[in-house]
C-alpha cells in the first residue's frame, strides 16, 4: 500500500496513519463493549424479575362441594351466616377420617380465609343457592400455592417447611382426584391489597397510580406549558428572569423526597387535605413534574426557527397569535414528549409520596381523588417488605405490570412525537 | 484614485453641476466625509424618515441616516455586509422591536404617520408594511393557509369565497399561482426554494400592504429562480413601494430605481440607480461598486 514517495510531508502522514486507524478502532470497541454491557444489565434485568414474577399470574384453586345449609341462613343478615363453617364442614367431607382437632386445623388450613367470602358473594348474587348442593373453585392457601409451584421442597425436614406430611398427602389425594387446577390468576388484577398473599392484587394501587397522575397531568402540563411559552416568549430578559430560570432548574435536581416534605408540610399540615390520597399525592407529584415540563418545552419552543416567528410578525400577527398560530404547534410534540416523560417519572416514584401517607396499607379500591389510596411503587415497596414467600413473585409480577405501564407511556410519547411532527 | 477622477468628473458635473471637479486630494478626504452624497429626498414620498439611530445595547449600528422611499418605486440598498442595510429595513415595520437589546431613535413616518408614535399599534403597521426575508419561511401549511393566514387574521374577508379570492389573486401577482393551483393544499415547505419564495412575497401582499420591504431575497436562490423573482419585483413596482436590500450589485442596477449605498452604519449616497452604478459621487461608493472591497 504504502509506497515511498518524493514527498516528506506525506511518509510523515503515512507513518502516523496506523497510529490513527488503531485508535479509531480502539475507540469503537469501547463503544461497542459499553453497549453490549448495558443491553447484559438489562436483559439480566428483564430476566430476573421475569422469572421471579411469572408464576404470579398463576393461582391454585381447590374444589370443595358445598351445602349451602338453610339452617345456617336462618338470620336475613347474610354477613351472620358462618360461611367459614361452610368451608370447614365442605372440607371435613373430602378427608372424613381427619378427626383430631389439630389435624382438622391443618386440614382447613389448605383452603384460603378468603374462601369464605368467596361463598358469601356466591350466596349474595343467588339467594337460590341456600339449600342446594354446589361444588365450588375455592383459592388455595399461599403456602399452598408456593408448594405446587414448586418454591417450596418436598425433601426437605418437616420442620423446616411451612406444609405438613400430612397436609402433603391430603393436596396428593386432591391432586389425584383432579380437585386442584391452576388457572390465569384474575383476582391480582381486580382486587385491592390484602395480608393473604393468594388475596392480594394491583387493582386498587393501579387506580390510586391513575388518580394521582390524573391530577398531576391536569396540573402540571397546564402550568408547565403556560410557564415556558411565557418565559420563553413574553418575558423580558433581565436579571430576574435569569434567576427563575437557575432556579427551575435547580429545583429538577432536587431529591423527590423533599417535595414530600413540602407537600406534607403544606398540603397535609396547613390546608389540612387528607393524607393518603390521591389529590396529596398528585400536587406534590406535579410540584415534582413541573421543573421537568417547563425545561422540556423551553427547549421544544428554543427549536423553532426564528425565522417562523419573523414571518408571523412580518405580515401583522400579534405576539400571541404568534404564538398560538405558529410556535406551539411546532413545539407541541416536544413538549408532550417531555410530559409524557415527566408522567413516567411521576408513575415510578415512591419517595415523595411516603411523607405524604400513600404508603398506608389499603384494602378498599379507591374510587375517587380524596379515597385513601396508595400507587404502584409503593406497593411494590410494601410487598418487598413483606416476609411471605408468595408476596416475592408479587412484587415481581407487579414490577412488571409498572414496567409495562412505562412502556405504554414511552411509546406514546414516541408516537405524538413521530405522528405530530412537522417535518419541512 | 486617478481612475475616480477620470470617471467620475464628467458624472459629477452633468449631475450636480454646482459641485466640484474632485482631486486626488478632495477624493481621498471623502473617505473621511460620512454626510450622504446625492439627494435622499423625494417629493411626495411614501415613507421618510429623518436622523434615524440604531443601536444595540451601546453599539451605534445606524448613524443618522435620514431618507425618503417615494411610490411606485424599488429602492434597493447595498453595501458591505455589517453595513446596517439590513438593520435599517428592519426599522421601517419596526421589525427591530423583536430584537432584544435594540433601540431606534429619529422620525420616521409612513404617509405622515409617525410610526413609532405612541398611539400607533405595531399590527396594522406591518399589515401595511409587508415583509419578504432572505431566507423563505413559509409556514409549515399548505399553500392556501401561507396565503390566507394574514387576510385571516387580520379580518379581511367575510367568507370563504373572499378569502378565495384574495388567496388565487395573491397568488397570480406572485406569478405562482399555475404552479400551484392544483395542490393548493399540500403543504408550502414542499415547494422549491425559488417557489417558496414566491409564497412568502404571496403571503405578503395577500394584506395589501403599500410597501414591501426585502431583506435579500434572492440570496438563497438560483439564477433562475432569481430572473423570476426580479421580474416580479418589476411588475409589483407598479402597486407598491419596495425596499430592497441585496448583495447583488448587478440584481441593484436591474431591478431598482434609486439605489442607497451604506457603509459602517452611515447612508454614504443615494441616487438614480444608473447614476450612482457608472458615476458614483463618493469615493467609498465607487470602492464598493468597483470591487475594491465588500
Amino acid at each position: 500500500m504504502k509506497q515511498p514517495t518524493t514527498n516528506p510531508a506525506i511518509d510523515k502522514v503515512n507513518r502516523g496513519l496506523r497510529r490513527r486507524y488503531r485508535a479509531e478502532r480502539r475507540f469503537r470497541i469501547c463503544g461497542a463493549t459499553a453497549i453490549i454491557t448495558a443491553l447484559c444489565f438489562l436483559f439480566l434485568l428483564f430476566f430476573s424479575i421475569v422469572a421471579n414474577g411469572y408464576k404470579a399470574f398463576q393461582k391454585t384453586y381447590i374444589q370443595i362441594d358445598v351445602f349451602f345449609d338453610p339452617a345456617e341462613f336462618a338470620n336475613e343478615n347474610l354477613a351472620t351466616a358462618n360461611f367459614p363453617g361452610l368451608v370447614k364442614t365442605s372440607m371435613s367431607s373430602l378427608f372424613p377420617e381427619v378427626n383430631s382437632r389439630g389435624d382438622k386445623k391443618e386440614l382447613f388450613y389448605l383452603v384460603s380465609p378468603g374462601a369464605s367470602f368467596q361463598l358469601m358473594q356466591l350466596v349474595k348474587n343467588n339467594p337460590n343457592l341456600i339449600g342446594q348442593q354446589q361444588s365450588v373453585w375455592v383459592a388455595a392457601n399461599d403456602d399452598v400455592d408456593m408448594l405446587l409451584k414448586g418454591h417450596i421442597d418436598r425433601t426437605r425436614p418437616e420442620t423446616e417447611r411451612r406444609v405438613s406430611d400430612k397436609q402433603l398427602a391430603w393436596l396428593d389425594a386432591l391432586a389425584a382426584d383432579g380437585k386442584i387446577k391452576k388457572t390465569f390468576n384474575t383476582t391480582f388484577f381486580t382486587s385491592g391489597d390484602s395480608r393473604e398473599p393468594e388475596l392480594a392484587g394491583i387493582w386498587g394501587a393501579t387506580c390510586g397510580s391513575f388518580y394521582t397522575l390524573l391530577i398531576t397531568l391536569s396540573l402540571s402540563f397546564p402550568i408547565g406549558v403556560a410557564a415556558a411559552v411565557y418565559l420563553e416568549e413574553f418575558a423580558p430578559k433581565n436579571r430576574w428572569t435569569d434567576i427563575i430560570e437557575v432556579n427551575i432548574n435547580n429545583l429538577a435536581a432536587v431529591p423527590s423526597i423533599v417535595y414530600g416534605l413540602l407537600g406534607l408540610a403544606v398540603f397535609i399540615n396547613f390546608f389540612g387535605m387528607p393524607r393518603s390520597t390521591p389529590v396529596v399525592g398528585g400536587l406534590v407529584l406535579t410540584l415534582m413534574t413541573l421543573p421537568i415540563i417547563i425545561i422540556a418545552s423551553r427547549a421544544s419552543l428554543k427549536s423553532v426557527p426564528p425565522s417562523i416567528r419573523e414571518a408571523a410578525l412580518g405580515i401583522g400577527a400579534s405576539k400571541m397569535q404568534m404564538v398560538a398560530h405558529h410556535v406551539l404547534p411546532l413545539a407541541l410534540p416536544g413538549m408532550l414528549t417531555g410530559t409524557i416523560i415527566g408522567m413516567a417519572h411521576a408513575l415510578g416514584e415512591t419517595a415523595p409520596l411516603l411523607m405524604v401517607g400513600m404508603v398506608a396499607f389499603i384494602v378498599d379500591i379507591p374510587h375517587g381523588f380524596t379515597d385513601p389510596a396508595t400507587v404502584l411503587p409503593v406497593q411494590i415497596y410494601l410487598w418487598s417488605d413483606s416476609p411471605e414467600r408468595a408476596f416475592v413473585e408479587k412484587t415481581s409480577a407487579a414490577i412488571m405490570v409498572l414496567l409495562i405501564f412505562l412502556f405504554l407511556m414511552n411509546a406514546a410519547a414516541v408516537y405524538l412525537r413521530k405522528r405530530f411532527e412537522i417535518k419541512w | 484614485m486617478e481612475s475616480l477622477v477620470e470617471t467620475a468628473n464628467p458624472g459629477v458635473l452633468s449631475a450636480a453641476g454646482k459641485e466640484e471637479i474632485l482631486s486626488e486630494a478632495t477624493s481621498k478626504a471623502l473617505h473621511q466625509v460620512r454626510e450622504t452624497v446625492g439627494n435622499p429626498f423625494v417629493d411626495n414620498p411614501r415613507m421618510t424618515c429623518r436622523e434615524v439611530n440604531v443601536y444595540y445595547g451601546d453599539k451605534k449600528a445606524i448613524n443618522n441616516v435620514s431618507i425618503d422611499i417615494a411610490r411606485n418605486e424599488v429602492i434597493a440598498m447595498i453595501g458591505p455586509s455589517g453595513c446596517g442595510k439590513s438593520t435599517f429595513l428592519r426599522c421601517l415595520n419596526r421589525m427591530n422591536d423583536t430584537v432584544e437589546g435594540c433601540r431606534v431613535t429619529g422620525d420616521i413616518r409612513l404617509d405622515g404617520m409617525d410610526i413609532h408614535d405612541r398611539n400607533v399599534d405595531v399590527v396594522p403597521l406591518r399589515a401595511r408594511i409587508g415583509m419578504v426575508f432572505q431566507k423563505p419561511n413559509p409556514f409549515p401549511k399548505s399553500i392556501y393557509d401561507n396565503v390566507a393566514y394574514g387576510p385571516k387574521i387580520h379580518g379581511l374577508v367575510q367568507n370563504k369565497a373572499e378569502l378565495d379570492e384574495i388567496v388565487e389573486g395573491s397568488l397570480k401577482k406572485a406569478g405562482l399561482w399555475e404552479e400551484v393551483r392544483e395542490r393548493l393544499n399540500q403543504p408550502g415547505t414542499g415547494l422549491s426554494g425559488g417557489q417558496q419564495q414566491r409564497l412568502c412575497i404571496a403571503r405578503a401582499i395577500a394584506v395589501s400592504p403599500e410597501m414591501i420591504l426585502m431583506d435579500e431575497p434572492c440570496s438563497a436562490l438560483d439564477p433562475i429562480a432569481t430572473a423570476r423573482i426580479e421580474e416580479l419585483i418589476a411588475e409589483l413596482r407598479e402597486q407598491y413601494s419596495i425596499v430592497i436590500v441585496t448583495h447583488s450589485m448587478q440584481q441593484a442596477a436591474r431591478v431598482s430605481q434609486r439605489t442607497a449605498y451604506f457603509h459602517l452604519g452611515d447612508l454614504i449616497e443615494v441616487g438614480m440607480t444608473d447614476r450612482v452604478f457608472t458615476n458614483p459621487r463618493h469615493q467609498l461608493t465607487e470602492d464598493y461598486i468597483t470591487g475594491r472591497f465588500g
